[in-house]
């Protein structure tokens, strides 16, 4: 243990918050080795907020403790404030000063002198390509470049530890990549980065290492590749255009799986783990579709994906529930609707984080 | 450690640097402030031409059916303490307003989780509305000479008028920090000033003579703060006495900032 505090840049055992009846989090634990990027996996409601705003000081746990480079976030907030940036799930930026008066006024605040502040700011601009925006009010942004705002603000003081909730959430597919692009590069500059989202691709693109949250607990850990070899080799995948026919699909396919298929009834995807069993599978499949009478698109083998992972882990899907920005009041301890059954699963272990590991 | 890549001090700072940090982030907060109200024109509109507004209603509408005997200019004279007052009092919704967009926007958030005074987000906030709430009402008492409003009292207790104005107002700003933080909606925040700020300041001596009223209202309107500040600062501007209403009026003040000033601070703390 003496080890592991002394080489993570982030470090929680057993960390509980509650609001009222809603359990945000169950005994948690997590390390984060200096100069990586944890990607923390988890449907809305699952606690990743609570999580974050306990890391950054901003909400005090009921029990457990938190490490940032070796700061306690309680005893020692002031310290681990000088370490730490945030960037949230909405844009925290002054949307009537230019995004040049934002980053400089952020500066000021971190003590940095009028000099330094402009200087910084010039650079943070440059590096995420808002030079030319820089003397435009920050409303007049598009929702990409005012995340980037955002993030470059969170940049000012050079953190040791960056913690971005959600970063790409309400994003169109090419603002999402040019994120993606710039988190990469940072977590190349040795950035310790603790990343949150509720896509299953941004975890397997930008992290070193995943933790799966549903509920307040850790309920998996590991690379994304560790995590996908628990599904245990490929997936059958097919569409169904007559949604009526779906029973009928997956009745005929239960023999080829090695679990149970699941059907999602509004795409009309249906997939199936089929273990080592490959193209054998994939003939009995077809005979078997044939036989009943289904028509199909697209009926392909796949390696998993951490969609199946997820599925696997839960028992449903990782985005069913997205309620898009209403979640942030949930997250922020205002229990809202959880749009999902608490579910009847009893997963008891708060050290999950080895469970994950045995594959 | 790799604490030579970090531009921030590593190391806890001293008292000294503290009370320093204090200072200046409260002005560049105050700074940001003032430069966001200079941005958008509906904030200017509000906080300039409405109290404007009320100026003229006030004057021209009820004006004549008004009688204030032993005012010396009559209601014109009588009125403008009381808009002066009631102005602000109601720069108070620009507090809370503020505070809330800011809760909702997540900014709060980025502050608190910075190295810098915690403080300022506040007394930045407060800093910023009592400028902005001082132009207002030197602009209402410009209006009010042009439409006839004239001291009575000399320049020394006319400047002591709007002193006191001023620091009525912090005690409501204070009041709407709190309210906005806890509430935390822009939409609702706006709502609930409505359905505080305008019973107390429609039913004070702002406007009509106490006299006027029904006599059950009499009793709620002659024993409320913004009653006694209004009437000291209509004595202060047209003469006659002072104390009674004075104390009563620093008694109200000094119990608000007791109250509301920790409140305030711990909605900050807690704000989520």
């Amino acid at each position: 243990m003496a080890q592991s505090s002394v080489d993570s840049a982030i470090l929680v055992e057993g960390l509980t918050k509650s609001f009222g009846e809603v359990r945000a989090l169950r005994g948690i634990d997590l390390a984060v080795p200096r100069g990586t990027v944890l990607g923390v996996l988890g449907p809305n409601g699952a606690g990743k907020t609570t999580a974050v705003r306990i890391l950054t000081t901003l909400l005090q746990p009921d029990s457990g403790r938190a490490l940032v480079e070796g700061r306690d976030v309680v005893r020692e907030a002031a310290a681990v404030r000088r370490s730490i940036g945030l960037s949230g799930q909405s844009a925290a930026i002054q949307e009537e000063l230019t995004g040049k008066e934002n980053l400089e006024i952020i500066g000021r605040l971190y003590h940095l002198g009028k000099t330094r502040s402009r200087s910084r700011a010039a650079e943070l601009l440059d590096q995420f390509g808002l030079m030319d925006a820089a003397d435009r009010q920050a409303k007049t942004y598009s929702g990409g470049m005012q995340r980037r705002l955002d993030l470059a603000a969170s940049l000012v003081g050079n953190p040791q530890v960056l913690f971005l909730d959600e970063p790409t959430t309400g994003l169109d597919p090419r603002s999402r990549l040019g994120m993606w692009d710039i988190i990469r590069s940072l977590a190349e500059g040795g950035t310790t980065t603790l990343l949150t989202t509720q896509y299953l691709d941004e975890a397997d693109e930008l992290a070193d290492e995943i933790v799966v949250i549903d509920h307040g607990l850790v309920i998996a850990a590991g690379t994304a590749e560790e995590l996908k070899s628990r599904v245990g080799g490929d997936v059958l995948e097919f569409t169904v255009p007559d949604r009526s026919m779906m029973s009928d699909a997956v009745a005929a396919v239960v023999s080829v799986g090695e679990s149970e298929p699941h059907a999602d009834k509004e795409t009309g995807v249906v997939n199936v783990g089929v273990g080592g069993r490959g193209s054998d599978a994939l003939i009995d499949a077809v005979r078997g579709l044939d036989a009943a009478g289904v028509r199909t698109h697209g009926l392909a083998l796949r390696r998993p994906s951490l969609d199946d992972v997820f599925l696997a882990l839960t028992g449903h899907a990782a985005e069913e529930n997205g309620q898009g920005p209403g979640d942030r009041r949930a997250g922020r301890g205002r229990p809202g609707s959880r749009g999902r059954p608490a579910g009847g699963r009893s997963r008891s272990n708060s050290n999950a984080a080895t469970t994950g590991s045995k594959s | 450690m790799t604490a030579a890549t970090a531009v921030v001090q590593p190391s806890d700072p001293g008292v000294a640097v503290r009370a320093r940090w204090a200072v200046s982030d409260t002005l560049a907060i105050t700074r940001r402030n003032l430069l966001v109200w200079l941005r958008v024109p509906a904030y200017i509109v509000f906080t300039v031409v409405q109290p404007v507004n009320f100026v003229l209603m006030f004057r021209y509408v009820f004006g004549g059916a008004n009688k204030v005997p032993g005012i010396s200019g009559g209601y014109v004279n009588f009125l403008l303490p009381g808009i002066v007052a009631q102005t602000a009092a109601f720069a108070c919704f620009g507090t809370a307003i503020s505070l809330a967009q800011e809760l909702q926007k997540g900014v709060i958030d980025r502050l608190r989780s910075m190295p810098m005074a915690r403080s300022a987000v506040l007394t930045g906030r407060l800093v910023a509305d009592t400028g902005r709430m001082l132009i207002t009402v030197l602009i209402v008492i410009g209006v009010g000479a042009a439409v006839g409003f004239r001291f009575q009292n000399g320049a020394g207790p006319a400047v002591l008028m709007v002193v006191l104005a001023t620091v009525f107002g912090v005690a409501f700003a204070v009041i709407a920090a709190f309210t906005g933080l806890v509430i935390g909606d822009e939409e609702s925040v706006q709502a609930f000033g409505l359905i505080w700020l305008f019973p107390l300041t429609f039913l004070s001596s702002a406007f009509v003579p106490i006299q006027s009223m029904p006599g059950w209202l009499q009793a709620f309107a002659n024993n409320q703060p913004v009653t006694f500040a209004v009437d000291t600062m209509r004595a202060l501007a047209l003469g006659g006495p002072i104390a009674a209403n004075f104390w009563k009026t620093v008694a109200w003040l000094a119990g608000i900032f007791i109250v509301f000033i920790p409140l305030a601070v711990r909605a900050y703390k807690r704000a989520a």
